[in-house]
């Protein structure tokens, strides 16, 4: 996997978080209702960066979730490997909330659809709102963004690694090649 | 991270990393059942069947409440009402079922070894929920999972099994999990209800129970077996209760905290008090709840294996 190009360094990063928090509470008016749900992994650290910024925005202290979707995946039987489970961490009602899922890079849709389904068995939230760090492109299911961190158009032969300092040592999103890896399969 | 076996046919010869597997998964699935909706849709059309060839109301509820909970279609299969009483073969009733493509199969019987046979018979995953005095994979996960939960680890803790080691499915099975975990275990009972040379295992024996109290952390009390003739082993279930029960006065008298575990049916008043059980230092209910999440622990693992 050979990097092509480095498209967030850590400075844009921390800027575009501070504009997707600014963005949410444009539109919901405030963090009232709000509560913020980060999908594992790497949403949940995005989560917990937006959570902190809106604090620092409007004063407040919204509730903070962390979601895992692998029960409700719809590729077990295809997958070779199986994928790891980890706990769901969501301790607050959700009902009537306005729930704001956060990921770190869009793809075929199916991710989000997992975690929909996963969120409508905890509750029923007023509304649920997606915001994610990148959009690549190539849905493959009728869902899309509410809040985007930067629209990256990729190929197929490409992947956006988002790298972040809790689990990867540094802030960056990277668009790599993988067209070696999917000419040796 | 998967399973190394596709089957759970016991705890013997299942490596360190399996139990703990299994352990760590089954963390998330008692995050489930915390929730106002317990089920997800983890195994929707896989197809399973619960085979019980034996009278069982715990194990075989906590197996079908564990597989709806993952969305899983079940099917319960029991003697009574079954053609084996006109006189089909095992081997038979087992062939038909299968040829109405079953994913996987939870067995009882009171045959040991007979889910190791079903694995020559059939193709789906075979899950051992008890045969003869052999194995019961599953209670002793449970338990085990009980304990990490309550004491934070298994490594270096000692655990003491205490009565009808003889006609203990759980105890063999525990004796194999806990040691596999690095656990120390111990045995406690009247020698008619110990099996010959069961040291061999590398345990060590206690024939009094207040030596078991003082010398272990976690005292696992099985149930006196009366349906399986364990009076033949005892004069009476007084003297046993006198000898081996598990009171709070003797509890007491070594001033420090045991956990208590006991798989059920409990014999009040027989192996253990209606004090003890009821009391501070035992997790028995909690253990009813852990069954479930961690045999949807076992069915998640085996279920969406390759």
């Amino acid at each position: 996997m050979d990097i092509k190009a480095k498209v967030i360094d850590e400075e844009g990063l921390d800027r575009t978080i501070t504009r997707l928090a600014h963005e949410i509470l444009e539109k919901n008016k405030g963090s009232q209702n709000l509560v913020l749900i980060g999908m594992r992994t790497r949403g949940e650290f995005l989560a917990n960066r937006i959570h902190k910024k809106i604090s620092e925005i409007d004063k407040s202290d919204v509730e903070l979730g962390i979601l895992d979707i692998t029960l409700y995946r719809d590729d077990f039987r295809e997958r070779l490997k199986q994928p790891e489970v980890s706990v769901t961490d969501i301790t607050f009602d959700m009902n009537e909330k306005d729930v704001i899922l956060i990921d770190d890079v869009l793809y075929t849709g199916r991710t989000v659809r997992a975690a929909l389904d996963a969120l409508m068995d905890l509750g029923r939230p007023s509304t649920i709102q997606l915001c994610v760090l990148v959009d690549r492109g190539h849905r493959e299911l009728p869902i899309k963004a509410d809040f985007i961190g930067k629209n990256i158009p990729t190929s197929f032969n490409e992947e956006v690694k988002v790298k972040l300092a809790e689990v990867d040592g540094e802030d960056a999103v990277y668009l790599m090649d993988i067209s070696n890896e999917n000419s040796e399969n | 991270m998967s399973l190394s076996s596709r089957h759970l046919l016991g705890l013997s010869g299942v490596p360190k990393e399996d139990i703990q597997l299994i352990l760590d998964t089954a963390t998330t699935f008692r995050e489930v059942l915390e929730r106002p909706i317990k089920k997800v849709p983890t195994l929707q059309g896989k197809t399973i069947v619960n085979l019980f060839f034996e009278n069982s109301t715990r194990t075989r509820i906590s197996f079908e409440l564990a597989q709806k909970r993952l969305s899983a279609d079940t099917v319960n299969f029991s003697t009574s009402t079954s053609s084996t009483k006109k006189g089909e073969t095992f081997k038979d009733t087992v062939r038909n079922i299968e040829a109405m493509k079953v994913d996987m199969i939870v067995v009882r019987h009171e045959s040991p070894g007979v889910p190791q046979f079903l694995t020559q018979i059939s193709d789906a995953n075979i899950i051992n929920a008890g045969d003869g005095t052999h194995e019961h994979p599953t209670q002793a996960l449970l338990d085990m999972y009980s304990i990490r939960e309550k004491v934070g680890k298994l490594e270096g803790l000692k655990v003491c099994i205490v009565g009808d080691i003889g006609h203990g499915r759980v105890a063999l099975s525990n004796i194999h999990g806990l040691k596999t975990m690095g656990a120390e275990v111990s045995l406690c009972g009247p020698s008619t209800m110990m099996p010959r040379a069961i040291e061999e295992l590398g345990v060590k024996v206690y024939h009094k129970i207040d030596d078991a109290i003082e010398n272990n952390d976690v005292l696992n009390v099985l149930r006196i077996q009366l349906e399986r003739n364990a009076g033949a082993s005892i004069p009476t279930t007084r003297e046993y209760r006198t000898y081996f029960g598990l009171t709070s006065e003797r509890l007491k008298k070594h001033n420090k905290d045991v956990l208590i575990l006991h798989p059920g049916p409990i014999n009040r008043g027989v192996e253990i008090s209606s004090e003890v059980a009821d009391g501070p230092y035992q997790v028995i209910l909690n253990q009813v709840t852990n069954g479930v999440a961690v045999r949807m622990a076992v069915l998640y693992l085996l279920g969406t294996m390759h």
